[in-house]
């Protein structure tokens, strides 16, 4: 878009300049402020200081040069100083980043280069909401997604803490080690709960994925009584607090495994995988039946009627037809399913024994009794394992999109 | 559709192969370096000697609540517990441990002196087995408590000689004692004083006077990772837990033994267990409560061993190398003043202080 704003250099009022980046500041030593200061006279000292500061800086860098380049480049190397002084090359780099940020987007604001881009027909506030928008956004990306970052290299941490240390501030490789990994690798306790989520989870799925999507198929008959109760009931162990199925659940499986152990004689490590299998597998199945409801609705009946018409038997129809139609409601309903056997902690602390420990099981008392970076390097191949088969799902939809010309690529 | 079933036949034989495995028993720890030095010292060589599989279950925390529930499900999933004394002595009186007989049941000392003569007093209830001396005490940053060290509890009630955070244990048990040493009680009379509705009043103002810099903990690991962090300049925990944060993490933590308070803890066996598995855990127990099992312990955790004849045969730490006695808290250095725990006073009042304790907590 050709804009005629674009080689306009002329600067905005100083004082625009000026009190526009010391609100910015004030609003980032806000939050420093909140989470550090202990009473409310350094906080004050806090915002004071940093926008003050701040302002200064804007004020100096705006009277010495005219354009962003000279400025980014003795900002930079300003920061640079100053983080070497406060730590080491860690701190230096940290130091170069901010100052090449902090005088880009002085002049950014200086020159006027925030109207680049955008029509010029715009009033102010339309262009002070074009980028409040995008910065609400970014905010709530940063909200969702921090916790999980940060986590990835608190397990490489060489200590045995929850603790950014000054070695890895710096970026001193003395600082990083696998030792957490390597715990996860060599640990028995770590090994077994990891191997009884891998054999729980996928059976439990399986088993949500085969009644729930049964289920769904009945329940979306016009024909079948009751079809709202029923659907409540199935779907109930996604409204009732965990806490309390985990309950029930607890005192019903104990009763079903002593029978099973008793009387019909099986071994009591079986049994104790058959309760958590089945316990998962109920609180897998209403998400099977949610998502697969949803696709059924696009589903056209007239095609399994067509299907009955050329002598396919129902089965047939079901699995030649119907099934490849409806897949893409399966797999996200089998893969919600799975997620939530694999993350479950609070039905299999009640209905498991030690021998069943799954791996969020083992993260749990980890946790509480012993703090250890083991835990945020399991989170991390686990993190890594999730966004793995999110893809490979997503990246199978779209092909199987693409092979049926669905999607018009 | 072949993969599907694939994965089923696979899945399946791990399951079946998993349930053909021998022997197992289960049993019940606090996790972290602790149940790390009973898997060395007594779960790892009880395998080796007799083929049973030991699975740990770091569940002791919730173990009265959860013996209680199983019991009541008919589905005691349990072998051995390992609880605290006071713990020991509440399942006890509900019937859910299993009494033990110390003269058939443990095995007695290498001299021949009769394991009820070897553990002595420690034996506080009629089904607990003992296996360990510890003490809840603190300890301080070095780096961040200025040139004069805290040496005396009520250093941990001066805000002004020691500004800063400090972290306390969120329930009353020992800090309201402290609280009381450190309003001007003498050590004889405290229990006495926390008797009278004064007295716990008395004992929540003095903590009242550091509310503000308490950081309130729930696990034994909450401490070691504020004081590695530098969030409170000193803290409350377990003796061990902090001498690994010394010795073993190498952080800038020195131990502050004053007025240290001792507990107990060891084993119990949950009552109605099936023959079999009684006889199993009860074998167990006559193996790794011996006179040599229990020193093995404190060479991994300094936790002092319950039987006399044990104590002489404490050594040094299997990896570091160091004596581990004058890390004990039994030690005479560290035990120059140490507070004596009241197990029938908290058995009494427990519930009573815990809901004022909380009351306060929450204004």
């Amino acid at each position: 878009m050709a804009n005629t704003l674009d080689n306009i250099t002329v600067p905005v009022s100083l004082p625009f300049t000026l009190s526009l980046v010391g609100l910015l500041v004030a609003a980032i030593a806000f939050v420093a402020g909140v989470s550090t200061a202990s009473d409310f006279s350094e906080f004050l000292l806090t915002v004071g200081a940093g926008s003050g500061l701040a302002i200064g800086f804007a004020f100096a860098l705006i009277s010495l040069f005219d354009t962003a380049r000279p400025a980014m480049i003795v900002s930079a190397l300003l920061g640079a100083a100053i983080g070497l002084s406060l730590g080491s090359s860690g701190g230096a780099l940290f130091g170069i980043i901010f100052g090449v940020v902090a005088a880009r987007l002085i002049f950014w604001v200086h020159l006027r280069q925030y109207r680049r881009g955008l029509p010029t027909y715009l009033t102010s506030n339309q262009v002070l909401w074009h980028y409040g928008f995008r910065a609400i956004c970014a905010a709530i990306f940063i909200f969702l997604i921090t916790p999980i970052l940060v986590v990835l290299p608190l397990s490489f941490n060489a200590e045995d803490f929850f603790t950014f240390t000054p070695e890895m501030l710096s970026l001193d490789p003395e600082g990083f080690s696998l030792k957490h990994y390597k715990d996860f690798w060599n640990s028995n306790e770590w090994q077994r709960s990891f191997k009884n989520s891998l054999i729980i989870a996928p059976i439990a799925t399986m088993i949500s994925v085969s009644l729930g999507t049964l289920a769904a198929i009945g329940l979306s008959q016009s024909h079948v009584p009751f079809r709202r109760a029923i659907m409540a009931v199935l779907i109930s162990p996604m409204i009732v607090p965990l806490i309390i199925s985990a309950t029930g659940m607890f005192f019903f499986y104990s009763k079903v495994g002593n029978f099973m152990e008793g009387t019909l004689g099986l071994d009591k490590n079986l049994v104790g995988y058959i309760k958590v299998v089945l316990a998962h597998a109920v609180l897998g199945i209403p998400f099977v039946i949610i998502t697969v409801t949803a696709t059924l609705v696009g589903f056209d009946r007239s095609l399994t009627r067509a299907a009955a018409n050329m002598g396919a038997d129902p089965v047939t129809t079901f699995f030649k037809i119907q099934m490849p139609l409806i897949l893409p409601g399966v797999i996200s309903g089998g893969l919600f399913a799975f997620i939530t056997s694999f993350d479950e902690v609070v039905v299999v602390l009640f209905v498991g024994s030690a021998s069943q420990k799954t791996l969020p099981w083992q993260m749990f008392t980890g946790l509480r009794e012993q703090i250890s970076p083991t835990i945020l390097a399991v989170a991390t191949i686990l993190v890594i394992i999730s966004i793995a088969l999110l893809t490979t799902v997503e990246l199978l939809r779209r092909r199987s999109e693409r092979l049926r010309g669905m999607s018009p690529t | 559709m072949k993969f599907t079933k694939t994965l089923l036949a696979t899945t399946a034989l791990t399951v079946a192969a998993s349930a053909v495995v021998a022997e197992e028993m289960t049993i019940v720890s606090w996790g972290g370096a602790y149940s790390k030095s009973q898997k060395l010292a007594y779960h790892d060589p009880y395998s080796e000697k007799t083929g049973v599989t030991i699975i740990n279950d770091d569940s002791s925390a919730e173990a009265v609540a959860k013996l209680r529930a199983m019991n009541e499900a008919g589905n005691i999933t349990w072998d051995v517990v390992d609880v605290v004394a006071a713990d020991a002595m509440r399942l006890c009186d509900e019937g859910l441990a299993m009494e033990i007989d110390p003269d058939t049941m443990l095995a007695p000392a290498p001299d021949g002196t009769s394991a009820a003569d070897d553990f002595g007093d420690l034996l506080v209830s009629d089904c607990f087995i003992p296996q360990i001396v510890y003490s809840t005490t603190f300890g301080y940053r070095t780096d961040l408590v200025g040139d004069n060290p805290p040496d005396d509890i009520c250093d941990v009630f001066d805000l002004e000689a020691y500004p800063g955070k400090r972290s306390l244990e969120k329930r009353p048990i020992n800090n309201m004692e402290w609280a009381l040493l450190c309003d001007g009680v003498a050590k004889a009379d405290v229990y006495d004083v926390l008797a009278t509705a004064e007295g716990q009043d008395q004992a929540l103002a003095k903590l009242d006077s550091i509310k503000d810099s308490v950081v309130w903990w729930n696990a034994g690991a909450d401490t070691p990772q504020l004081l590695a962090d530098g969030e409170v300049i000193m803290g409350s925990t377990y003796n061990g837990r902090l001498f690994s944060v010394i010795e073993e993490q190498k952080q800038p933590v020195a131990m502050l033994w004053d007025a240290q308070v001792f507990d107990l803890d060891g084993w119990i066996i949950p009552a109605g267990l099936s023959d079999e598995r009684k006889q199993r855990a009860l074998d167990y127990i006559m193996f790794a409560t011996d006179t040599q099992r229990l020193a093995d312990q404190a060479k991994y955790i300094s936790y002092g061993p319950a039987r006399a004849s044990s104590a002489p045969l404490v050594g040094k730490h299997a990896d570091l190398g160091i004596d581990m006695a004058p890390h004990m808290p039994t030690d005479p250095n560290n035990a120059k003043n140490t507070f004596l725990y009241n197990y029938e006073f908290w058995a009494d009042y427990r519930d009573d202080i815990d809901a004022k304790f909380q009351a306060w907590l929450a204004q």
